[in-house]
């Protein structure tokens, strides 16, 4: 089918004749508003949680996979001999960048989501911990290890991988299901349009019948249809995307989490994706229309 | 211009009629009489093609009608005008719409504007332009149907007994409008039981009545 850019102003400028013959049925009208305003306000969050977990998944494989732990569990005599030693078998590691131990309070502060605020963390058996940041292609992790176990024996090398791999694919599944949501949420529009333009076919089937008898064609009795339907699933679109878009806006702020996790919210250009819903739903309600008007049509008849 | 070929029609298996040939050439006058229950109506939707035959053929203006795609039935409509036994109004539209109707729904509706003064003057309901359909009498509804009928200026005229609810003044009204079409080339199929209305058309146009009795259809007898 050609794409022809006067024909979307031909529909929203309408046939007033057709219009006129083809009166419009109340509740129908309600209906498609309705629906079309909840799908989309579902939409925008169901969009929102698509590309907050896209950013997590993103977030988790890029920037976890550039970082490690290292965990020293020494008694309190060798604590900081075994931390020196680590430090300097990490800066002579080919492929480390950087390997900073974590401060009292950085530590204080991984444990206060557990424990609560001033614990007295110096005085507890709590192992120091080593941030290493990688460069290149990363360090060999096998040889680290031989190397920590000869030098350091109370050293846990933590890549992350095993904690990490799960908690993407779980992102990657969220992101998936949010997309999926999104189908859904089309086809319930798509299926509830169709059931509110058959009930309107049906309450003007003696309104239909006498436009055929003076020679109507059916595309010209579904244009009135599909006009009427389209332009109120855009206006039912656009307002339950202002008010999801308004809900998003208001939702609290992630960033309490120091910026690993990410809120259920937009993001930079991710705030326009929004305007999209508006005109899908309208694409959806013109051919969910169309297809149940030429369908009611043939049936009549 | 509209044929049918030895055409039978039945209702839940029950024969209505059957062996029904006819021929409406172009420029003829034809009524349709008979009983009623008869068939008469259902013998004119066979020929505006709001139903098809069961047996036999029906052809539009050359086409046979079972094959006709839906468009196709659409564009002989727009042939053919039909003044219905109950008018067939869109209630909800003015006098004027619903007389604009079959050139609103074929995409030439700038014409109305043009027509239409002329044609309510002709069926005489000037006055009755802005009324809504259930505002009209029995005989002005039926010149209404008329006014729609031939506003595309069909090729032919089917009306199915335009008379049945007026008084005789208004009927020999409809009458002459009828005739004047039919002088004017157009090919006229009336259906009516009133006798005295054939008669005076009898008097005025040649004309060739037919009876449907007895589930067959012929030449009238010598009543008439």
């Amino acid at each position: 089918m050609k794409f022809d850019i006067t024909r979307i102003f031909d529909l929203v400028a309408g046939d007033p004749q057709a219009d006129r013959a083809v009166p419009p049925t109340g509740f129908t009208a309600r209906l498609t508003l309705f629906s079309a305003g909840a799908m989309a306000f579902l939409a925008v969050f169901a969009l929102a949680l698509s590309l907050a977990t896209g950013r997590l998944a993103d977030r988790w494989s890029a920037e976890l996979a550039r970082t490690s732990t290292l965990r020293i569990s020494a008694p309190a005599d060798q604590a900081d001999a075994q931390l020196l030693a680590a430090v300097e078998v990490l800066q002579t590691t080919p492929g480390v960048a950087q390997a900073r131990p974590l401060t009292a309070d950085e530590q204080r502060k991984l444990l206060e989501p557990w424990f609560g605020p001033e614990l007295p963390i110096e005085d507890l058996p709590i192992p120091q911990l080593i941030e290493i940041i990688e460069e290149g292609d990363g360090y060999d992790a096998t040889g680290l290890r031989a190397r920590l176990q000869a030098e350091v024996p109370g050293a846990v090398l933590d890549d992350h991988t095993r904690w990490r791999e799960p908690l993407v694919a779980a992102a990657s599944r969220l992101r998936s299901l949010g997309w999926l949501a999104l189908l859904l949420i089309a086809a319930s529009t798509a299926a509830m349009i169709t059931l509110a333009a058959q009930a309107a076919l049906a309450a003007n089937a003696q309104v239909i019948r006498v436009m055929r008898l003076v020679g109507s064609r059916d595309i010209y009795i579904a244009r009135a249809f599909v006009r009427r339907f389209t332009l109120r699933a855009l206006s039912g679109a656009a307002i339950g995307t202002v008010a999801g878009v308004l809900a998003i806006r208001l939702l609290p702020s992630a960033d309490v989490a120091g910026g690993f996790l990410t809120g259920l919210g937009f993001q930079g250009v991710h705030w326009f994706w929004p305007l999209a819903i508006p005109p899908l739903a309208a694409a959806v309600a013109f051919f969910a229309t169309r297809a149940a008007a030429l369908k009611t049509l043939r049936e009549q008849s | 211009m509209i044929d049918l070929d030895n055409v039978a029609y039945s209702y839940g298996g029950a024969e209505l009629f059957s062996q029904v040939s006819l021929n409406l050439a172009a420029g003829s006058f034809h009524f349709l009489t008979g009983p009623s229950g008869a068939g008469k109506t259902t013998l004119l939707k066979l020929c505006y093609g709001e139903l098809l035959a069961k047996g036999g053929q029906v052809r539009l203006f050359g086409e046979d009608a079972m094959t006709m795609d839906r468009d196709a039935v659409a564009m002989a409509r727009r042939r053919i005008g039909v003044v219905h036994q109950d008018c067939q109004f869109l209630d909800h539209l003015p006098v004027t719409d619903n007389i604009a109707l079959p050139l609103t729904v074929s995409g030439r509706e700038n014409e109305a504007a043009d027509n239409l003064p002329d044609l309510l003057s002709w069926v005489g309901l000037q006055n009755q332009a802005t009324q809504l359909p259930p505002q009209l009498s029995g005989g002005e509804r039926q010149r209404a149907a008329l006014a729609r009928a031939v506003i595309m200026s069909p090729d032919v005229i089917i009306a199915d007994e335009p008379t049945g609810n007026i008084d005789w003044e208004m009927s020999q009204r409809l009458l002459t409008l009828l005739i004047e079409l039919n002088r004017m080339g157009k090919t006229v199929l009336i259906a009516t039981h009133d006798m005295n209305i054939i008669r005076a058309a009898k008097s005025q146009v040649t004309t060739r009545v037919l009876r449907l009795k007895d589930r067959r259809l012929m030449q009238a007898g010598v009543e008439l």
